[in-house]
């Protein structure tokens, strides 16, 4: 599974940092880096982490597959 | 009406960010018909922002970065193979490989390239590189891992100043270029960029200012030595990256009869390509980097952004206008925003910083590198920048949406004395920069000199 932050829309409130630490770090005061894809132990983590977002800005999804027509 | 705009065939030239959430939203609405998607990169689209930053940090390799779906966009892919031309009289895409894709509706979302190296043979020395795509930062982060004496940067916009601090975060000796007086100078204006020179120079860049890199030099086996400065002085390097803004990818439009050019193809608000006559189509949709869109807060002037919010914004108000009859169609009206993550500090952007003739510091300050700017253009308010500041970003959007006056009224409990003390915005002709700007205006304003004309 990957992710993605919306980060035009993220305020740095760090929500995802204290749940799912190993996924997403804040670089400074509010800047968020994250790793896009998510290690299968860490997905529960980062689902909380999507769902505690106060501005629902993280996207948890599968990649496209092109063979997958 | 609106049951025949649901099915029939589109194609979307352009398999990144904007092309996949249009596509994701094609479906959303409803459209139950043929959906084929062109990329010629071959990988499935992926995100680009970790690039610069989380990949060449060396925290994840350049290939983990692919975006996630939002839904199953059910769609014929077309990866690895370029769009070679567009036929708008017998509606068909003629791809590279020979094949011609019939549609009902095309989107194009062909997006941009970086703009490479002027000189060929100097930027195929080993070890320039430029950064765009998976491939360039995977290369370009295998360089940072293995130690090089130093690093030259050519351009002090965003990507370069975030190439530069991934530099010195790694530890490694940079040195950026940049022709304009400041860094980032061209997106923030003159006192905005004053912070970000003395934030590359308190991290130990090695920032040389109102310089132009006049060669790059090999050593004879084709590696990359070093760069001659226009001041005299020689820089010694073991790798160059070129960040002198982006092309946009047009080249394969040029007999399409549509209104395709350096700044883009210009669209009106509901992200409808207009052709070379600005006539307006009503089958050739157009979505992200490669858009001209016409914005009614800057003057109705045609906006070309750079920007991830955007790609993901307007693609979603093309995918509906093009399966939805015209009384139901949106205008794409959201605000420019953008971010960056640089030597520790959360830059972030709202409408247009270069629309204006004034700004104020409406909430902390320079010294402690926390504030929110705001732009004024004629008495309103147009822009504001933050630096760790972010939520207070959204009072500002506010502000912008409604055009209240500039400078903006008291409100925050940390505004400074400085908020009553209007400075000049000080943004520059953009001629003068090494860094393309990452939003442009290419309108006309007769007092400023933002549009740059030139054929190719």
């Amino acid at each position: 599974m990957q992710i993605v932050v919306d980060l035009t829309r993220c305020q740095g409130y760090a929500q995802c940092v204290f749940l799912a630490p190993e996924v997403f770090q804040l670089h400074g005061q509010e800047g968020l880096l994250y790793t896009p894809a998510v290690p299968d132990d860490q997905l529960e983590r980062v689902r909380q982490a999507a769902a505690a977002c106060p501005v629902q800005a993280i996207l948890l999804g599968k990649e496209v597959s092109p063979g997958g027509r | 009406m609106a049951a025949d705009l649901r099915e029939g065939r589109i194609v979307i030239v352009g398999a990144s960010l904007a092309g996949l959430r249009a596509a994701e939203a094609l479906r959303e609405e409803g459209f139950t018909g043929s959906l084929t998607m062109v990329g010629d990169e071959p990988h499935p689209p992926y995100d680009r922002p970790p690039l610069s930053k989380q990949v060449l940090l060396g925290q994840v390799p350049a290939d983990s970065t692919a975006l996630p779906m939002r839904r199953d966009p059910d769609a014929d892919w077309r990866l690895g193979v370029r769009a070679t031309g567009l036929d708008p009289l017998k509606k068909r895409v003629v791809l590279a490989d020979g094949e011609s894709l019939p549609f009902d509706r095309l989107l194009i979302a062909t997006g941009t390239r970086a703009r490479p190296w002027p000189k060929a043979e100097e930027a195929a020395l080993d070890g320039v590189f430029t950064l765009r795509t998976r491939e360039d930062a995977a290369g370009l982060a295998e360089r940072l891992a293995a130690g090089p004496r130093r690093v030259l940067v050519i351009g002090g916009g965003f990507t370069g100043s975030e190439i530069a601090s991934a530099c010195r975060e790694r530890g490694l000796d940079v040195t950026v270029t940049e022709r304009g007086p400041a860094p980032l100078v061209g997106a923030l204006g003159g006192t905005l960029s004053k912070l970000a020179a003395a934030m590359q120079r308190n991290n130990g860049v090695d920032l040389r200012c109102g310089v132009t890199v006049t060669a790059l030099r090999g050593d004879g086996n084709g590696r990359f030595t070093g760069a001659d400065l226009s001041d005299g002085s020689r820089v010694e390097a073991d790798v160059c990256v070129a960040a002198l803004g982006a092309v946009r990818n047009v080249e394969w439009l040029a007999d399409s009869g549509l209104a395709a050019g350096p700044r883009g193809i210009a669209c009106d608000a509901g992200c409808r390509a207009f052709d070379m006559y600005g006539i307006v189509t009503d089958d050739v949709f157009v979505a992200g980097d490669v858009s001209r869109f016409p914005h009614p807060l800057f003057g109705y002037q045609m906006l070309s952004l750079e920007h991830w919010g955007n790609a993901v914004a307007q693609a979603e108000v093309a995918a509906h206008n093009m399966v939805n009859p015209g009384p139901l169609r949106r205008p794409h009206l959201a605000l420019p925003t953008f971010w960056s993550a640089q030597f520790g500090l959360n830059i972030k952007s709202v409408g247009v910083p270069t629309f204006s003739d004034h700004v104020v510091i409406a909430q902390g300050t320079l010294e402690e590198r926390r504030l929110a700017m705001v732009y004024g253009y004629q008495g309103r308010v147009t822009a504001a920048v933050t630096v760790d500041m972010a939520k207070s970003l959204d009072y500002y959007t506010h502000l912008i949406e409604t055009a209240a006056p500039f400078p903006p009224a008291p409100g925050a409990s940390d505004r400074p004395l400085a908020a009553e003390i209007p400075l000049p915005s000080d943004v520059p002709d953009p001629k003068a920069l090494s860094h393309g700007p990452t939003v442009a205006l290419t309108g006309h304003l007769p007092d400023r000199r933002l549009t740059v004309v030139q054929p190719t």
